[in-house]
């Protein structure tokens, strides 16, 4: 499914800057993974997400998806194969439009616009019934402007558009890391439901052991722009959370975000 | 003081299907700006370029021995690819929107000389500009013809717009003026939403040239400077009226109201004695204080009751 070969990554290269964000990673995704990503800040994990939707372009290596190369290929045009939802709830959807033109704009993700409508009534009923299986209470809001939604409603929204026409490839980057402890549960679970019904291959990345461990069946730990740990099946559902605090303290890293979450 | 107040009312009302007229031709400029500056989030300079463009190829053409109503779309298409330079340099050169625009607009001045033969403006007296035909074929003197000629582009206009901005198309390039991480995430290549829109703006302040030419018969390579301070002067306006928060058909007929408004002080103000040279100094005042606004109702009101709208 999805194919990460060798793929590194320098920011600022050749100046006193050089950063170098993921150093020759690989991973290999069958259809229906779902993989938690954790690691100390600065490990690459976002930079990971970003290559693979083609926000920043990987200095050396290949990302392929169904065995098609994508390296090349900018972020927009990787969008009908892999969607995302960012960390920050203010970036996923546009403010300014209300809620059924948001959904109408995900629902022809990666596909050619035209100068047809772009809610129709059809449509704008079928976005009503997606939205009363969220029990947000946005079904009878379909006109209201997102910029006046919570964060929480604005995330679930989100991952509701990420997910409507199933993507090959789903990337959640600390998803819920900006939303109140309730709420995160509840984005959190809205995430469990989903994936597990499209069997949804999915990256996730999080800063909470605990939800690293409970979801998904594939785990990675990186650090300093590597993956310096993985587990799946069995292995991963024996995991604890002891286990995986052995491991950051082993490599060094103790961090106060890793140690209080 | 009575013949005064009584001088200065009858000149108004004389002078009202005028103010009209240049208010709706204003307005379509207006709306091209509210494409940019609102939509797109772009504020763009070229349009004081494109506007003078397009009543120079307009009145060129009718030179020339076009017939009147086509030189509007070439007029259009022209100011059109100016928006598309100014998104090129933008979007392919990187080079910042604000400074793009004052780019094309610079270079647009030269282009506007040639197309008049090195001189700097171009009358159509005698020659069969829109004005003069319609005024002709109606039998009715032309003030009329203009307003009315005027008022059935600008409400055509609106419409167009309204339909296309809620197309999938329109509503991209909405998407991208508003969050262009999330319009890259949905698939929408941005860059080319910024050309569209870019084009789309122009080609509607090339029309508002176009229509000043053959409306009042001549066109001047100065026609426009200080262009896109209007334009700006009639969205805020506008905006402040209709209070910001209606659909979007009344956003852009609020710009065109805002347009006519703005038209109505200046005409006052002239027929009050201040000097047409004092106009761009009031005009820019207003737009200073139309934009801040909102800065100064937060620091003047008392705290408004908490809680969002609609929730
Ligand atoms: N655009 C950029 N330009 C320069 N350096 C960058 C850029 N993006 C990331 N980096 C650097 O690359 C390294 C990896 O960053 P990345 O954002 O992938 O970490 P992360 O694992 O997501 O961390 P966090 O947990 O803080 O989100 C960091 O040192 C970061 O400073
Ligand atoms: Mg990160």
């Amino acid at each position: 499914m999805l194919d990460i070969v060798n793929i590194s990554v320098v920011f600022h290269p050749s100046t006193p800057n050089e950063k170098h964000a993921l150093n020759s990673v690989s991973l290999h995704l069958d259809e229906g993974d779902f993989v938690t990503v954790i690691g100390g800040n600065g490990a690459g994990k976002s930079t990971l997400l970003n290559t693979v939707a083609g926000t920043v372009r990987a200095t050396e290596g290949k990302i392929a998806i169904d065995g098609s190369d994508v390296t090349r290929k900018p972020d927009f045009k990787r969008a009908g194969d892999v969607s995302r939802v960012f960390q920050d709830p203010m970036k996923g959807t546009a403010g300014d439009m209300n809620i059924e033109e948001n959904l109408a704009l995900a629902m022809s993700r990666g596909k050619r616009r035209t100068l047809r409508w772009n809610v129709t009534s059809k449509e704008a009923q079928q976005f009503k019934e997606m939205l009363s299986e969220l029990h947000l209470g946005l079904e009878d809001r379909l006109n209201c402007k997102v910029g006046l939604l919570s964060g929480g409603q604005r995330q679930a929204l989100t991952l509701l558009m990420a997910t409507m026409n199933k993507p090959k490839l789903l990337l959640l980057d600390e998803h819920t890391a900006a939303l109140d402890p309730k709420t995160a549960d509840k984005v959190l679970k809205m995430t469990e439901d989903i994936t597990s019904r499209n069997n949804q291959t999915t990256l996730m990345v999080t800063h909470n052991m605990r939800d690293a461990l409970r979801y998904g069946n594939r785990l990675i730990m990186m650090n300093d722009g590597k993956i310096i740990f993985h587990a799946s099946g069995e292995e991963k559902k024996k995991l604890t959370v002891q286990d995986l605090l052995n491991k950051f303290t082993s490599i060094g890293q103790e961090n106060d975000r890793i140690l209080l979450a | 003081m009575i013949s005064l107040i009584a001088n200065i009312f009858t000149g108004f009302v004389n002078s009202l299907p005028t103010t009209l007229m240049e208010g709706f031709v204003w307005g379509i400029l207006a709306m091209g700006v509210y494409i940019s500056y609102r939509i797109l989030d772009v504020p763009d300079m070229t349009v004081d370029g494109s506007l003078a463009l397009g009543g120079i190829v307009s009145a060129m053409l009718t030179v020339k021995g076009w017939n009147v109503f086509l030189t509007i779309p070439i007029a259009v298409i022209a100011g059109a690819l100016a928006g598309i330079v100014t998104a090129l340099l933008h979007t392919k050169l990187k080079i910042p929107a604000i400074l793009s625009g004052i780019l094309t607009m610079f270079a647009l001045y030269s282009i506007n000389m040639r197309i008049l033969g090195n001189r700097s403006s171009q009358s159509l007296v005698g020659l069969p500009s829109i004005k003069d035909t319609l005024a002709q074929l109606l039998n009715i003197p032309f003030i009329y013809t203009n307003l009315i000629f005027s008022f059935l582009i600008m409400a055509g206009l609106v419409a167009l717009l309204y339909w296309f901005f809620g197309t999938q198309l329109g509503s991209s390039i909405r998407a991208t003026g508003c969050n262009p991480d999330m319009a890259r995430a949905q698939g929408i290549n941005t860059d080319n939403m910024k050309i569209a829109g870019l084009a789309l703006s122009n080609g509607i302040a090339a029309l508002a040239g176009c229509l000043f030419t053959q409306l009042q018969g001549s066109a001047d390579v100065n026609m426009a400077s200080g262009t896109i301070v209007i334009g700006l002067a009639s969205v805020v306006i506008g905006e402040i009226i209709f209070n910001n928060k209606l659909s979007f058909w009344i956003k852009l007929s609020g710009a065109v109201a805002g347009a006519t408004i703005y038209r109505t002080i200046i005409v006052i103000a002239l027929l009050l004695g201040m000097p047409t040279s004092d106009l761009k100094l009031v005009t820019a005042v207003l737009v200073a204080l139309a934009l801040s606004l909102p800065l100064i109702k937060k620091h003047t009101s008392p705290r408004k009751k908490g809680g969002q709208e609609n929730a």
